[in-house]
């Protein structure tokens, strides 16, 4: 494999345990140990194990931090209380989405405030200079790029946080979804979040860069009896597929805006002034003729990227964006944009390799735990 | 008969072909390799020739999907497709435990030797997925 692509904190562990490792945004990562499917049903059974570090982690700190991520993001922060996650986008002038990132609101164990936001691995470097732009205007605040110095570790499923009690001397089940703390774990900090990109419920930790092997090695260890699995990137996207979450390059792009993406409730408008505002209030005002939805094909066979959605006519009206075999419901589930007038007549066919299939407009999430 | 997969001819894009010989006419039966099947992961579709298709060695004789991706299935020989096994598609997880019998997929009446000698021996198609993986 080619030597220009990074290796995570985690490389000689995966490749221990059996992974198949593949090039995925700039990183040697694992497709899967075993088979896509046996580690996405640990995950919804049981809990799995991610290596995430692949995905970019900066830091805010100083005055001004909370104003630069006001215009930064759709979401608004600054109202954010120490502990407290929010997902959001970044956006062009036009609206058009930069990335879709998490935002957590931290304090160490020697009261230092910071903010942390996770971005996609694909657009770390173009993250990075759009904000670096920015920070002329905020001379007081100090922002690092952690991706290298970091390791991050997602646990999901049912038994992520009864276990992480006989790891970690914090009791995760005292955040709540979407909050986030830090607490020391061999004497070295690590934050540990109630977040997730699966559809169940279980953290997310990040820790020191040195540090990642032994944890890794602990949570499986008392994991494995409990039937935990690591999980590869196969396993990740059809989780997040189930649990009807967008992913970046797919369903998310510059030339998409967050409320034709069905983002709307990750973007505070009205009143506020962001990157994008001004374009996104006119976009509420008057709609794209497109929609994100979920479809169901009546068909063996998956409804891939790139496959044309037709009307009833027969004219093309959409295309699909991710489409899967999902594990859980044994049977191929799709996402797509398609133009809001023909959604609501739900009689909508698939271009299957040549083959028209019929399709049925489902809500999302495909799966909810329950 | 068990086949042994010692015995296979391999095409270089990992199909085996296990040809025999009635009445002074080949016929190649025709599947793809447990080495194959492991990297494709999760077998969820295969779409079948029809029977009657003339193919040459290199053309596609069907699609094979697995949970993440469509990987075609070339016929490692040129002649008729005589016949598929209609079972496979709904029972692809055998094909994890038994590739080189319940897994065959089509059967190809050969009408010439063109491709043949493309075909890899055991130990050289062994050496070149050793050197892929």
């Amino acid at each position: 494999m080619s030597n220009d692509l990074a290796k995570t904190p985690l490389d000689s562990v995966h490749r221990e345990a059996g992974a198949r490792m593949v090039p995925f945004a700039g990183y040697e990562m694992p497709i899967y140990y075993r088979s896509i499917v046996s580690e996405h049903n640990a995950c919804r059974e049981k809990a799995a194990l991610f290596d995430v570090s692949h995905m970019g982690r900066l830091r805010f700190d100083g005055v001004g931090s909370e104003a630069l991520l006001d215009k930064l993001l759709t979401r608004k922060v600054s109202d954010m209380p120490v502990g407290g996650v929010r997902y959001g986008l970044i956006c062009n002038d036009t609206g058009g989405v930069l990335d879709d990132v998490l935002v957590s609101h931290l304090e160490t164990p020697s009261q230092q405030r910071y903010h942390l936001m996770v971005v996609n691995a694909s657009n770390r470097v173009k993250i990075l200079k759009w904000i670096e732009s920015l920070l002329p205007e905020f001379p007081k605040v100090t922002f690092s790029d952690r991706t290298d110095i970091t390791a991050m570790i997602a646990v999901q499923g049912p038994l992520a946080i009864e276990t992480s009690k006989r790891i970690f001397h914090f009791d995760i089940s005292k955040l709540k979804y979407y909050q986030a703390t830090i607490t020391n774990q061999f004497s070295k900090p690590v934050m540990l979040s109630r977040t997730g990109y699966t559809g169940e419920d279980g953290y997310e930790l990040v820790c020191r860069a040195e540090e990642a092997p032994r944890i890794w090695e602990n949570l499986m260890l008392v994991g494995r009896d409990a039937g935990f699995s690591e999980a590869g990137l196969g396993a990740r996207d059809t989780l997040r597929l189930e649990a009807g979450m967008p992913l970046y390059g797919h369903e998310l792009s510059e030339s998409i805006d967050p409320l034709t993406a069905q983002l709307g409730f990750a973007c505070t408008l009205g009143n506020r002034d962001f990157i994008g505002s001004d374009a996104l209030e006119g976009i509420a005002e008057n709609p794209t003729p497109m929609v994100r939805v979920g479809l169901l094909p009546d068909s063996k066979r998956p409804a891939r990227e790139g496959y044309p959605v037709l009307n009833a006519e027969g004219q093309a009206v959409g295309e699909i964006t991710s489409g899967s075999q999902s594990p859980t419901l044994s049977r191929p589930i799709a996402m797509a944009y398609v133009r809001r007038d023909d959604v609501s007549s739900n009689h909508l066919q698939i271009d299957i390799r040549g083959t028209l299939v019929p399709a049925e407009i489902v809500q999302l999430p495909f799966y909810r735990r329950s | 008969m068990t086949r042994d997969e010692t015995k296979l001819l391999y095409a270089s894009t990992h199909e085996w072909a296990d040809i025999e010989e009635l009445d002074g006419v080949k016929y190649a039966t025709i599947g793809v390799s447990a080495f194959a099947i492991e990297q494709l992961n999760d077998l969820v579709y295969m779409d079948l020739p029809e029977v009657g298709r003339e193919v040459e060695s290199g053309d596609e004789l069907g699609e094979v999907e697995s949970v993440k991706a469509v990987s075609p299935l070339y016929s490692p020989v040129s002649g008729e497709v005589v016949e598929t096994h209609g079972e496979l598609p709904d029972e692809l997880e055998k094909l994890n435990s038994d590739p080189y019998n319940f897994g065959w997929i089509v059967k190809v009446k050969v009408s010439n030797d063109s491709g043949m000698d493309t075909l890899l021996k055991y130990e050289e198609y062994k050496k070149q997925c050793s050197e892929s993986a």
